[in-house]
């Protein structure tokens, strides 16, 4: 297989994505399972993936204005967050979202305000880099998918 | 929900016996996540194992495929935290009514909540993120359930022979059973006969690829079980024994033996709950009634007394499936006679705990609240709520016939059950003349198992519910009570404080604390008709109770003690999600309420269904509030 310089790009930004912590080796579960009964897999279930998180965050957020101190509530949507960003391998959200239990577990509502700021900003990023590695990707072809490297 | 549709189909297509020959490929998954990411995530995963995999995001409709297509899946992987049902509650059901291998799976990987899985009846519980790896072999778990029941079945044969000739008492049944007990496997009273039943009676080996029967455990057939089990005495009860007493054809000594496998883990599990209720109700008395928690707990053991609900008869088009769904979640309650020593000391906790489930708070374990006053009763007869309850618990053959009743009015008969409503009950009499209110109650009732589920959903999205647990406090005995009316409804709040001073002379079986289901008018008719014919006073009074439909029940100094009824429609802002399919609450309902009955005596079947049922189904739509402590995203509910 040659390496276009596509799909040198698109390895080059998985790679990074892997790197800076910003994905899991889930992801590459995820990349595993692609095949050709469903050759966009790994797009759409990030795809749905942000479509999801971004409603359990607005949830989160609303949850803490109209509920406020009500660690509990919010315990529980986090946590739904959190499997959620694990079974995709966003291991950078998974750590905040952690991050942003304990502290509520410690009750402290300025903490949990902060850590949720994170999250959001981590979101975005995440989503940002993924959305531009999936255009390289498409952009390569699909011999991409089939030279992509294991085990990143 | 295309997609669902259309894997049913393929489920429905390829779902018969298939499968069989080249186990594990081909196995039929169930796979329950609310989470559409992972859900995604687990079919492709399940797929790569070569299963046959059917998804679906909400536990109400993983229960109706379920139910519908009883022999077309061989295992279940459900997430544990779902907006509309708790999967510890879709866990129990599963293994009791369809006796499937379930698997848990979790974000959550903290040992209580482990165990919480293991002790409802999980056959595994995986992390999330899920690896293909664990998946590749989850097939045996399949293989293990059927290598077990065929043991069961053959341990079974010798203990016959043995039991025959010790046996005295059961001498005539056991003899009398003996032929019949040999093969039939078939259903109870549904009539829903599979190809296979006759076939597999009573075969052991083969058993991965095999496929049993499923007997259905009707109401009337758990009562039967119960009522088996009870007279032999819970630790004498073997499955020979139970089945000769039981006297019921097409049921195999293997059916029994499982049935029974399941009854003792819930009984056990019941216990520790118990145990873990009565020390949080003791403080109760201490608690502010802003302190949900503890409302909750307290709730939930007030509601545990026995909470009677008119039984709706249902106008269910299945009314056998309803029977035998209800007769399930029944199955712990059934239990629990007096003859059984639990919870001897808890006498409060338990009349606490019955009540809490009836108010339906996050109160995960709605069979817990309805065993708790069985419990005590037997052995104690404490003052205030909880002696109410054990007063009229007085002894199993009573309630083993007053069964019958609550049975009866299960008959797709609204007419039926009313009438049981009005001859047994003497307290009705005085709501009989709200007449107009009980053909209400055949509707509602339809619509009770979404009323609960959303009730409790709403619940648990909401921190004033809680107080629910303080109000279930009888007025008279507990001094909270009177603190806590406040945080009844504005309606309540008044009407409680004329109940309660005016000390009606309401029948002591508990009002089984209506749920309001499904459309808001229904619930709010439900709830009143529920109220009216709990309250003798209340009922004009409690128009709308939105959240607080109370329901007082009479302690035993005579003094009414307000229950929490449920009405979900009104409470809380957003819709009440209604379940999806009412049916399935429905038999839960109903399966308590006949618990219930049986509990609690002749007096309560007046009551009609007991709140019991409301309970289990509270319990069961309810995440377990003790787990997580933490009402739902109201954003989330979401009925299919």
């Amino acid at each position: 297989m040659e390496y276009s310089n596509l799909q040198r790009q698109a390895a080059s930004l998985k790679k990074s994505l892997f790197d800076q912590g910003y994905l899991d080796e889930q992801f590459c579960q995820i990349e595993y399972l692609q095949d050709e009964a469903s050759p966009n897999f790994t797009e759409e279930v990030v795809s749905l993936f942000f479509e999801n998180s971004t409603r359990l965050m607005t949830n989160i957020e609303q949850a803490m204005e109209k509920n406020p101190r009500d660690f509990s509530r919010w315990d529980v949507n986090m946590q739904q967050l959190k499997g959620s960003c694990s079974s995709i391998g966003a291991s950078r959200m998974k750590n905040e979202c952690t991050s942003f239990r304990n502290i509520c577990g410690d009750e402290n509502a300025e903490g949990c305000m902060r850590s949720f700021q994170n999250l959001k900003r981590e979101h975005g990023v995440l989503r940002q880099k993924l959305e531009s590695y999936f255009q390289v990707l498409r952009q390569a072809g699909p011999a991409v998918t089939a030279a992509r490297p294991r085990g990143m | 929900m295309t997609v669902e549709e259309v894997k049913l189909q393929a489920a429905k297509a390829n779902g018969g016996h298939g499968a069989k020959d080249q186990f594990p490929v081909g196995m039929r998954v169930l796979a329950v996540d609310d989470d559409p990411t992972c859900l995604k995530l687990l079919e492709k995963l399940l797929q790569h194992c070569e299963y046959h995999v059917t998804t679906t995001g909400q536990a109400a409709t993983a229960l109706k495929l379920l139910r519908e297509k009883k022999d077309q899946f061989d295992l279940v992987i459900s997430d544990v935290h779902m907006p509309d049902m708790d999967g510890f509650k879709l866990l129990e059901l599963v293994g009791l009514e369809m006796d499937l291998p379930v698997i848990m799976l979790s974000a959550n990987g903290e040992t209580q909540t482990v165990m919480k899985g293991i002790t409802h009846g999980a056959c595994d519980y995986l992390l999330k993120p899920v690896r293909i790896e664990q998946l590749r072999t989850i097939w045996q778990h399949v293989v293990r359930r059927r290598s077990c029941d065929a043991k069961n079945n053959g341990n079974d044969n010798d203990d016959s022979g043995k039991k025959l000739q010790v046996v005295s008492a059961e001498g005539d049944n056991g003899g009398g059973n003996r032929n019949k007990r040999t093969s039939r496997r078939g259903r109870d009273d549904n009539g829903d006969d599979s190809d296979d039943s006759d076939e597999n009676s009573n075969e052991n080996g083969d058993s991965s690829t095999q496929k049993k029967p499923r007997v259905v455990w009707s109401v009337e057939l758990h009562r039967k079980f119960v009522a088996s089990v009870n007279q032999l005495g819970i630790d004498k009860a073997v499955p020979k024994k139970i089945l000769d007493l039981m006297n019921v054809e097409n049921i195999t000594r293997e059916n029994v033996a499982s049935h029974l496998q399941k009854y003792r883990l819930y009984l056990k599990r019941l216990s520790a709950d118990a145990s873990r209720q009565a020390n949080l109700t003791a403080a109760f008395g201490g608690r502010s009634p802003a302190y949900v928690n503890m409302g909750l707990d307290a709730f939930r053991q007030y509601n545990a007394y026995g909470r009677y609900r008119p039984v709706p008869t249902t106008n269910h088009s299945q009314p056998n499936n309803l029977l035998a769904r209800m007769n399930s979640p029944a199955f712990g309650m059934h239990g629990l006679l007096p003859s059984q020593p639990f919870q001897i000391g808890h006498t409060q906790n338990n009349l606490s705990t019955s009540l809490g489930n009836a108010g339906g708070m996050n109160n995960g374990n709605l069979i817990r609240g309805a065993h708790m006053p069985l419990q005590d009763t037997s052995k104690c007869f404490p003052t205030g709520p909880s002696g109410n309850s054990f007063a009229n618990i007085s002894n199993s053959t009573q309630l083993v016939t007053t069964n019958n009743l609550p049975l009866q009015s299960l008959e797709p008969s609204n007419q039926q059950h009313l009438g049981r409503l009005h001859s047994s009950a003497d307290p009705f009499n005085s709501f009989v003349g709200e007449s107009p209110q009980f053909p209400d109650l055949g509707r509602c009732n339809t619509t009770w198992p979404t009323a609960v589920s959303s009730s409790n959903v709403q619940e648990l999205g909401q921190k004033d519910r809680i107080v629910n647990g303080p109000k279930l406090e009888p007025l008279s005995s507990f001094t909270e009570a009177s603190s806590q009316i406040p945080l009844l409804g504005n309606e309540t709040q008044s009407q409680v404080a004329s109940l309660a001073s005016n000390g009606l002379p309401m029948p002591f079986t508990q009002e089984a604390v209506p749920f309001a289901y499904g459309s808001s008018t229904n619930s709010r008719e439900m709830l009143n008709n529920n109220l009216a014919l709990s309250n003798s006073g209340i009922n004009s009074s409690l128009p709308n109770l939105h959240i607080d439909g109370s329901v007082f029940e009479r302690n035993i100094d005579g003094s009414v003690v307000p229950r929490q009824t449920l009405d979900r429609s009104n409470s809380g802002g957003g819709g009440v999600p209604p379940l999806q399919d009412g049916r399935i609450d429905h038999q839960v309902v109903n399966s308590h309420l006949n618990y219930n009955n049986e509990l609690m005596g002749t007096s309560r079947l007046q009551r009609g269904l007991s709140g019991g049922l409301d309970d289990i189904v509270v319990d069961m739509f309810r995440p377990d509030r003790a787990d997580n402590g933490v009402p739902f995203i109201d954003g989330d509910w979401e009925l299919v």
